[in-house]
């Protein structure tokens, strides 16, 4: 609805005036940008030159070499991948609520990720074999957000219509019990393990390795991939489930495949890099005022933002306070809470009815 | 052609309803009246396919609607809804481009566009395509749903005899858009759609409809052309009002004497 903006916009055609290449190279831009400030900005501060030099071998100094490929890069796709699962995530389960304030960490599903991925933390050493946790920790995510959001559906669906504010309440609901959760597993974790948990509730790509990096990737491209396939679903569920049906689409079949697409998403970001809130609210709200709301555009667009926002949003944490680090979920949460702030101000009126 | 055979209908557990059977005929436009809580609504969602019949069935060319393959039965019958909001902003345009989702793979992006621009036009919407939905009236936002399932009609092809479910078509439009918005109807009968449209002003059921069904309680209690359903004695019985015809047209005068 974003009633007088995007009025706003159609109207004067503030964004709307660039033609549609522009826009997309712009945001193409933007991430190729953040990407170089990523990889140049740190303690060892490198050159645009110098960081070319070592992405393809043929650094002067072994030490920026280093720097590069076991530190910055790893960390900076992390970021970004982290920020394209939860864009991404924050748009589907938008288009599936049919409500731009579904936020994946507002309803639940970050925390129900996170507990999943302290357990796995705290128990994970004497259940697996060494070796296996980087791995078991995405798919222990993904099982947790994936349970959220069934249970959180469930209680917010009455008569084929999603209620938001029971969506809400749900995810205060599950919110609550996953900090419990949390509190009674630093409770009985060791002092490393308290360490690990703490970082994790805060949301942090520092501890980025190109391990994580390889198990996070599939959880974000595959989504990314099926997004293709059903676009125009939830472009049609835009009008409503009923509606969508009457139109040929098999509904329940899209709701299953975006519920797990985007818990996968969410559940790969939380379990590399802990509770980042608001990344999928912001982005995919700032996706819609610039390209639309048409789900074919606006959900790799939001992936990509969310990428840059990420990885954005980690050079501030590593640089603001250095040599110390803020935690990244610190950051977003500074941006967002004011900005969904402003946008339930906005959109009073219609949330009070 | 559609065939409901002795449906009985139930919503939460209750029965609304009850031994209905009915031919929906190409080519022609059937209105649905009756009283509040007679069952039209719930008639129309079996048609669309919303409702699974308790008893009875809903056929489409033989074939039990529950059957169909979505995608199929999506480009045979269009539905409007009595009010659609939607979650997020789209341009009327969009809106109206949506009713061509079921035509995406199999006809050409001209083609679609065409159909999407005839649609705009024959609900008087053209003019406001390019802005946002949610920022019209009801009355206009009624006009871009018809405008929507008018865009999902497979008018081209001739063989194709889709049907067109209209709930309350009429609810919010001023006299004049509800006259223009039946005789539009009117007018795809002749392109042989089958038309079914839930009204509640008498006086437009029988001046546009070339059958009325009339609901009472759940049951189907008159069927048949206007001029034979529509008595003063039915009028009494089923909708507590006095009306009459006048020089072909049908005049309610007001409700019954206590």
């Amino acid at each position: 609805m974003d009633r007088g903006v995007s009025d706003f916009a159609l109207r004067s055609g503030s964004v709307y005036a660039l033609p549609r290449g522009a826009r997309y190279a712009a945001a193409v831009l933007l991430l190729l940008a953040a990407i170089s400030a990523s990889l140049a900005i740190g303690a060892v501060p490198l050159s645009l030159g110098e960081v070319l030099q070592a992405l393809i071998g043929k650094a002067e100094d072994v030490r920026q070499a280093a720097v590069i490929w076991q530190l910055r890069l790893p960390r900076t796709l992390m970021a970004g991948l982290v920020g394209a699962g939860l864009g991404l995530a924050g748009a589907m389960t938008q288009g599936l609520f049919r409500n731009p304030i579904a936020d994946p960490s507002l309803i639940g599903v970050s925390a129900g990720a996170a507990v999943v991925t302290a357990a796995l933390i705290v128990f994970g050493t004497m259940l697996l074999p060494s070796g296996w946790l980087p791995y078991a920790l995405p798919l222990g995510a993904f099982a947790g957000s994936l349970a959220v959001v069934a249970i959180v559906s469930r209680i917010a669906m009455v008569e084929a219509r999603t209620s938001v504010a029971l969506l809400l309440l749900a995810g205060i609901a599950i919110n609550a019990l996953a900090m419990a959760g949390t509190g009674l597993l630093v409770y009985l974790s060791d002092d490393r393990q308290m360490r690990d948990i703490t970082f994790w509730t805060l949301g942090s790509v520092g501890g980025a390795t190109w391990v994580k990096v390889a198990a996070l990737a599939p959880c974000v491209v595959l989504p990314l991939l099926v997004t293709r396939w059903f676009g125009r679903a939830l472009d049609a569920l835009n009008l409503g489930e009923r509606e969508a049906a009457h139109l040929g689409f098999r509904v329940e079949r899209v709701k299953r495949a975006a519920c797990l697409s985007f818990a996968l998403a969410v559940g790969g970001a939380v379990s590399v890099s802990g509770i980042i809130g608001f990344v999928g609210l912001v982005v995919p709200h700032l996706v819609r005022l610039t390209f639309g709301a048409q789900h074919r555009v606006l959900l790799p667009l939001s992936a990509l933002g969310g990428a840059t926002l990420l990885i954005l949003a980690d050079i501030v944490a590593r640089t603001i306070v250095a040599p110390a680090e803020l935690p990244i979920g610190l950051i977003t949460s500074f941006i967002g809470g004011p900005f969904f702030i402003a946008l339930l101000l906005r959109r009073r009126q219609e949330f009070a009815a | 052609m559609m065939r409901l055979t002795d449906l009985a209908l139930d919503r939460r557990g209750r029965r609304i309803v009850e031994g209905v059977s009915l031919d929906i005929v190409p080519g022609r436009l059937l209105a649905i009246v009756g009283p509040n809580g007679a069952g039209k609504s719930t008639l129309l969602a079996a048609m669309a396919n919303d409702l699974k019949p308790a008893k009875g069935a809903v056929r489409l060319d033989d074939k039990d609607l529950q059957r169909w393959a979505p995608l199929d039965l999506a480009r045979r019958r269009a539905v409007m809804p009595q009010a659609a909001r939607l979650g997020f902003s789209l341009p009327v345009r969009d809106v109206v481009a949506l009713g061509r989702s079921p035509f995406w793979q199999s006809h050409t992006r001209a083609e679609n566009a065409t159909a999407v621009a005839r649609a705009l036009h024959a609900g008087d919407v053209a003019h406001l395509a390019l802005r946002p939905y949610e920022t019209l009236s009801g009355g206009e936002q009624q006009r871009v749903q018809l405008a929507r399932a008018m865009a999902q009609l497979d008018l081209e092809d001739d063989a194709a005899r889709p049907i067109l479910l209209l709930d309350e078509p009429t609810a919010n439009l001023d006299l004049a858009h509800q006259h223009a918005v039946l005789r539009l109807a009117h007018e795809l009968t002749h392109r042989g759609v089958a038309v079914v449209a839930i009204l509640h002003d008498l006086g437009l059921a029988f001046a546009y409809g070339d059958l009325v069904l009339v609901m009472h309680e759940g049951r189907a209690v008159a069927h048949g052309r206007p001029q034979d359903v529509l008595t003063p004695d039915l009028m009494r019985r089923v909708f507590m009002v006095e009306g009459t015809i006048i020089s072909g047209h049908l005049v309610v005068r007001g409700p019954l004497a206590a």
